[in-house]
């Protein structure tokens, strides 16, 4: 679905992210984790077109998404949920999803409002704030606006970006429960996180990004049980 | 002062303040989508009026009309894509001085196409000496005509921003321009839309006015200043403070004739604007709140 080579990117002179090749597969929950600073972000932002590739090679769905222009991004079905949320504040949570489906808009009304009425079962507590202001709710439910907003597009991948940053632990397993469910039905799911550990226990596979590079790759549970991964991001030193 | 006189300047007020509503909503659309100050809002205007005056001897005028403000909707479209659509992140300063350098630019040729001149579109009904009578004082018919098309825009504009997906999608712009990027919206496309829409707006407004105020070429500075006191007192970005600030100032202006030489009229308009730069920058109806977030 996904499938990244040797991309180069960052802001300026600044190299954020280099030689990272990596790629997904359609129906899974793929994780980056790595520090602060480790250009997780800045990969996302390449791949959503908002950074562009100084160099490299990013296809979806065997497109060239470097010649593609961000707003039209999203039209192939590659969407992000965005980090620290970024609703429509001054907008209804029903109007951040109408806009979520904006990319639909040729397919009619009735498309629309089917997947909406989606979202509504997927996050029940949205439909109770339908006419609310989003920049009204709270956090996890932000980040559930978000979720839903980037699933109204119907798309074919999702990207999410730190979507446990600044919520409570029982809202992050809600968050974490809705991206299973949300593979359980068939989505795929690009997942970056800081919170190592939530992520990889419900991951398939997993990168580890150090420095704007790729150090290590695998499936999800052997990085959980990787010596360095343990030492590093999940803060448990094994005494031999 | 009497009753009759008393409407009478109320009705002067409403007239002006509708007009300078219109100015001030003009900014308010191109703020909201772009945050920038557009100072060429005034030559649109100017444009409207002078464009359907050069019209009329060829066509009628309802369709002079229309023709003018369609002419000054593709020339805001112009400006757009010429002037702004190829920067990358410009600083505040630096677009102000383009857009008041586009408002110059506009004039100049204004100047060498209608010359200096005053001109007027005829009045829609009736002529010049032709009143109604409301609550004892004498009004123009055209006085109806500003304050009802003002009016009619101002509704039109509240459903296009609430009601259309088109408009919807111009406030997602504004509301955060990056998740509007991530939901496959084109903020660019919308920042021309925005000009095109503040500058048929403007046109529509110089050809109702024309007939009472006349038009000139160099119309546009003095509307602009005073759209743009309207626009802060409002609040910036605030339609429907837009229209309370308008019609406040209007009113201002007109009382302000029976108390002060008429000279002063623009420096009160002016005084106004300073006092409140000083005092309350975010305006009468904005909240300081959101004032804070505002990059400008």
């Amino acid at each position: 679905m996904l499938k990244i080579r040797n991309v180069e990117s960052g802001y300026g002179k600044i190299r954020a992210i280099r030689q990272v090749s990596m790629h997904v597969e359609p129906g899974e929950i793929v994780t980056i984790i790595g520090a602060n600073g480790a250009g997780k972000t800045t990969l996302l932002a390449t791949i959503a077109g908002l950074v562009k590739a100084s160099s490299g090679e990013i296809l979806f769905g065997g497109q060239n998404l470097g010649a593609v222009s961000a707003p039209k991004i999203p039209f192939l079905g590659c969407v992000m949920v965005p980090e620290g949320r970024q609703v429509f504040a001054t907008m209804s949570v029903e109007e951040n999803l109408l806009l979520g489906a904006h990319v639909l808009h040729k397919e009619g009304r009735a498309a629309v409002e089917g997947l909406l009425e989606h979202q509504y079962q997927l996050f029940p507590v949205l439909r109770d704030r339908k006419t609310q202001l989003a920049g009204t709710l709270s956090g996890g439910e932000q980040q559930m606006l978000a979720m839903a907003r980037a699933l109204s597009s119907r798309p074919k991948m999702v990207m999410m970006d730190e979507p446990s940053t600044g919520l409570a632990p029982l809202i992050v397993k809600e968050i974490f429960q809705i991206i299973v469910r949300l593979r359980d039905e068939g989505n795929t799911v690009l997942l970056v996180e800081q919170n190592a550990k939530a992520a990889l226990a419900i991951a398939d596979r997993g990168y580890v990004l150090e420095t704007g590079k790729v150090i290590l790759q695998g499936p999800a549970s052997d990085l959980l049980n990787n010596r360095d991964v343990q030492r590093a991001y999940l803060g448990r030193e094994k005494i031999d | 002062m009497t009753a009759e006189l008393f409407v009478q300047y109320l009705f002067a007020g409403i007239t002006y303040g509708s007009i300078y509503a219109i100015v001030a909503i003009g900014f308010n659309i191109i703020y909201n989508t772009t945050g920038i100050i557009n100072f060429a809002q005034g030559e649109f205007v100017m444009l409207g009026g002078m464009i359907a005056i050069s019209l009329l001897p060829l066509l009628p005028l309802p369709l002079a009309i229309g023709v003018a403000v369609a002419v000054t909707m593709l020339i805001g479209a112009l400006m757009e894509m010429i002037f702004i659509r190829w920067l990358k992140n410009p600083s505040v300063l630096r677009m102000i001085i383009i857009t008041i350098g586009i408002s110059i630019l506009t004039r100049e040729a204004a100047i060498h196409i209608w010359g200096e001149n005053i001109r007027a579109l005829p009045y829609f009904v009736g002529n010049e000496i032709s009143t109604i009578s409301i609550l004892g004082a004498r009004i123009s018919p055209q006085v109806l005509w500003v304050v009802g098309v003002c009016g009619v825009m101002v509704v039109f504009l509240h459903l296009f921003f609430q009601a259309t997906s088109v408009g919807r999608e111009m406030r997602a712009c504004a509301a955060n321009r990056m998740a509007a990027i991530l939901c496959g919206i084109n903020p660019r496309n919308m920042v021309t839309l925005s000009f095109v829409l503040s500058a048929g707006m403007g046109a529509l407004a110089g050809c109702v006015m024309s007939p009472i105020t006349y038009s000139q070429y160099d119309m546009g500075t003095g509307l602009a200043i005073k759209g743009f006191t309207v626009a802060i007192l409002g609040g910036l970005g605030n339609s429907g403070g837009a229209v309370a600030a308008g019609l406040l100032l209007g009113a201002i202006e007109a009382f302000s004739v029976s108390v002060v030489p008429l000279a002063f009229k623009d420096a009160i308009s002016i005084a106004i604007l300073l006092l409140i730069l000083f005092v309350r920058p975010h305006g009468i109806f904005g909240s300081a709140e959101a004032a804070r977030l505002k990059t400008f």
